[in-house]
């Protein structure tokens, strides 16, 4: 790899670089101040009649749920864009929502979890809706191995960007099996994770919520985003590096 | 310090590829064996390192250690070059160096005498196939063992490296060391030449000094 | 550094950095003990019953499907090769190998017990005790599975042979494995017994397996 491809490759990055790093200061200030006034609407929300305060993790919980799916979406865009549009930036996208979507998964899993202990009793129930988002946190991770496991970022990036197109089209799949496997085994549990109908008193805070996670995951995005940009570079020196001939 | 093989015979892959060689090299000496692809250069070199059974003949080690079998007092430079992509240049070095046992010398000059210090912290996937070929001989730099096996010990090297190749080898051969090189190329050194194949093994008795600096 | 250590130390460091590291091993793991519940059904009661049996099961499978490439990567770079004419015995080599796989996969399995016991509702002293069997008894997997991992090398092929192969060896660590955890938690069986016979079966390993995964590599490198 000469100089000049090297430089042709990072000067759209460059300009990324430049516009996020005037952009994201402002980006976690508006997170941070989301964040803390939907916190607070939370805490200040009434207690349900049924649960007591514990419903009260469905703000936390709910918009996370939300989001590990929302993520995956993102993905997909970012794959279409590898294979189809051949965008430069699509797969550093790809590659960088993937944790950040697994890691709101697993915190939809562990709210979940929390949320359910008083009415089950246990740490975990097989139901449709939490077994789904356990199966969406599996392949997240396997599909954070699939990176890990190729060592050139764009031949990654491929094989990445069509396991998110498969696991795209197969997650409705997946959801409705799930559900039609629960249905046969159990009947219906009187808990329901949604919650009946919606309180106003509640739809506010979880709205603000999750505006609020929502910008959480841009700025961690374009954050991520910045620091596999950077990573790459490090790789091409380390690359020119190896290449030169020694003194 | 002499070794020496009568009558070698081997089987490979269900043929044989090997049918009664005899040679002969001593301390200080250096055997080159050529020979067409497929005639059995590489076979002859993993019988000598012990890879290869003898299904003939025998293969004999004067003066060597006594505790040690002949394995343990060579050094094997293969078609592949024994390194890990996921670690460290430096790091591969120092795990052969602790691994293979002998006598052992600084890693870091060695690699600096092979000319890859440059790259001594950086993944070993980075290093172009020359450079890999540098390492291998940066191996056998930094553990000393007496008998050296080669196995087309210049291919992938530039004519920088062939020049270090020789003088390494010459090295190594004025301290006493044996070397047992197949190869179709010039060394680059002097040495008795054992040929394979071509209707009988031949050991032609000139000191045949190829020209220098031959493309690889 | 002593050789042993040398080798150890390699092995660990190519184990964490390459692809997904040790924890490619878990995630195995965590898929394998999440698709039982979609075979038996989401009865809970059911799952607590069954969990040391299907953690074992799991754990089983991890460990022995990733011993696959333990020889064969050394290899095809040529190591193989090299490590053979160390002045180290190619046995204490095997063992060197068998112990750096063990800490890099097994050691993440047992510490993953606890999470997917979780998932299984067992409460913590199900799951000490299945991760104590399990502690003592993936050695013994990993120390026979080598035999298969250099089988590999022979037969220049790796995947389903190599697991029936080696599979049917592993089913006395599996059987006294779950025995002894089932012993823990409910059984009128004492723990004792089949912990101790878990014990013997991994110390036999040590010593079987590394010799006969040698003997087995001389055969592959020509």
């Amino acid at each position: 790899m000469t100089l000049t491809t090297t430089l042709t490759d990072l000067a759209n990055p460059t300009r990324f670089l430049s516009l996020t790093a005037r952009v994201l200061p402002w980006l976690t200030a508006t997170t941070a101040i989301l964040l803390a006034i939907g916190l607070y609407q939370s805490a200040m929300a009434p207690d349900d009649y049924q649960q007591g305060a514990t419903v009260k993790i469905m703000f936390i919980h709910v918009p996370n749920a939300w989001l590990s799916m929302f993520v995956w979406g993102v993905m997909s865009v970012a794959a279409f864009g590898t294979l189809v549009w051949r965008h430069p930036l699509a797969d550093v996208a790809a590659k960088a929502a993937a944790p950040i979507g697994a890691a709101f998964t697993f915190l939809a899993l562990v709210t979940g979890s929390l949320w359910g202990r008083p009415m089950w009793g246990t740490y975990w129930e097989w139901d449709a809706r939490l077994t789904s988002v356990l199966i969406l946190f599996l392949m997240y991770l396997g599909l954070m191995a699939l990176w890990r496991a190729v060592e050139d970022p764009s031949r990654a990036a491929r094989a990445a960007a069509v396991l998110t197109l498969v696991g795209a089209i197969n997650l409705p799949i997946i959801k409705f099996s799930v559900d039609w496997w629960n249905t046969l085994h159990q009947p219906a549990s009187v808990f329901r994770m949604g919650g009946s109908t919606l309180d106003r008193a509640f739809l506010l805070p979880l709205l603000v919520m999750a505006v609020a996670f929502s910008l959480l995951f841009v700025t961690l995005h374009l954050a991520a985003m910045r620091n596999e940009i950077l990573r790459r570079r490090v790789r091409s020196l380390q690359m020119m590096q190896a290449s030169r001939q020694a003194a | 310090m002499q070794l020496s093989g009568r009558g070698v015979r081997c089987v490979r892959g269900g043929r044989e590829v090997l049918s009664g060689l005899d040679f002969t090299v001593s301390s200080g000496e250096a055997l080159a064996v050529t020979g067409a692809n497929g005639s059995g250069k590489t076979s002859l070199l993993r019988t000598i390192a012990g890879h290869l059974a003898l299904t003939g003949g025998s293969i004999d080690l004067e003066g060597g250690e006594q505790e040690l079998t002949l394995a343990e007092q060579a050094h094997y430079l293969g078609h592949r070059d024994a390194m890990k992509p996921a670690l460290s240049v430096l790091e591969n070095l120092s795990f052969w160096r602790d691994f293979l046992g002998g006598e052992i010398s600084d890693a870091g000059q060695s690699l600096k005498l092979v000319g890859i210090e440059h790259a001594a912290l950086l993944p070993a996937a980075y290093l172009s196939a020359g450079q890999r070929r540098r390492l291998s001989i940066a191996r056998l730099l930094t553990v000393r063992r007496p008998i050296w096996l080669l196995d087309e010990p210049t291919s992938a090297l530039d004519s920088d490296g062939q020049t270090l190749f020789a003088n390494v080898t010459r090295d190594h051969l004025a301290r006493g060391g044996i070397v047992v090189a197949a190869t179709h190329a010039p060394l680059g050194i002097e040495a008795k030449q054992l040929r394979i194949g071509d209707g009988g093994p031949l050991v032609a008795a000139l000191n045949s000094k190829p020209s220098r600096g031959g493309a690889a | 550094m002593t050789a042993l250590a040398a080798l150890i130390r390699r092995d660990i460091q190519i184990a964490l950095r390459v692809g997904g590291g040790a924890l490619i091993g878990v995630l195995f793991f965590l898929t394998v003990v999440v698709l039982m519940p979609f075979a038996i059904g989401p009865d809970l009661a059911l799952l607590t019953r069954l969990g040391p049996a299907i953690l074992w099961l799991g754990a089983l499978l991890a460990s022995l499907l990733t011993l696959d490439r333990l020889f064969m990567a050394d290899h095809d770079d040529g190591s193989l090769d090299l490590i053979a004419m160390s002045r180290t015995p190619l046995e204490l080599s095997c063992a060197a190998k068998a112990l750096a796989h063990w800490i890099a996969a097994g050691l993440p399995l047992i510490v993953a017990t606890p999470v997917l016991g979780l998932l299984l509702n067992l409460d913590a002293g199900s799951t000490l005790a299945v991760a104590l069997t399990l502690l003592v008894g993936t050695p013994a997997l990993t120390f026979t599975g080598i035999i298969g991992a250099s089988l590999a090398v022979t037969l220049h092929r790796g995947g389903l042979l190599l697991a029936v192969l080696v599979l049917p060896l592993s089913i006395p660590v599996l059987i006294f494995g779950v025995a002894a955890s089932e012993a823990a938690i409910s059984g009128p069986v004492s723990f004792g017994t089949p912990f101790s016979i878990l014990a013997a079966l991994s110390l036999v390993s040590f010593v079987v397996g590394p010799f006969a995964a040698a003997a087995s590599l001389r055969q592959g490198l020509d």
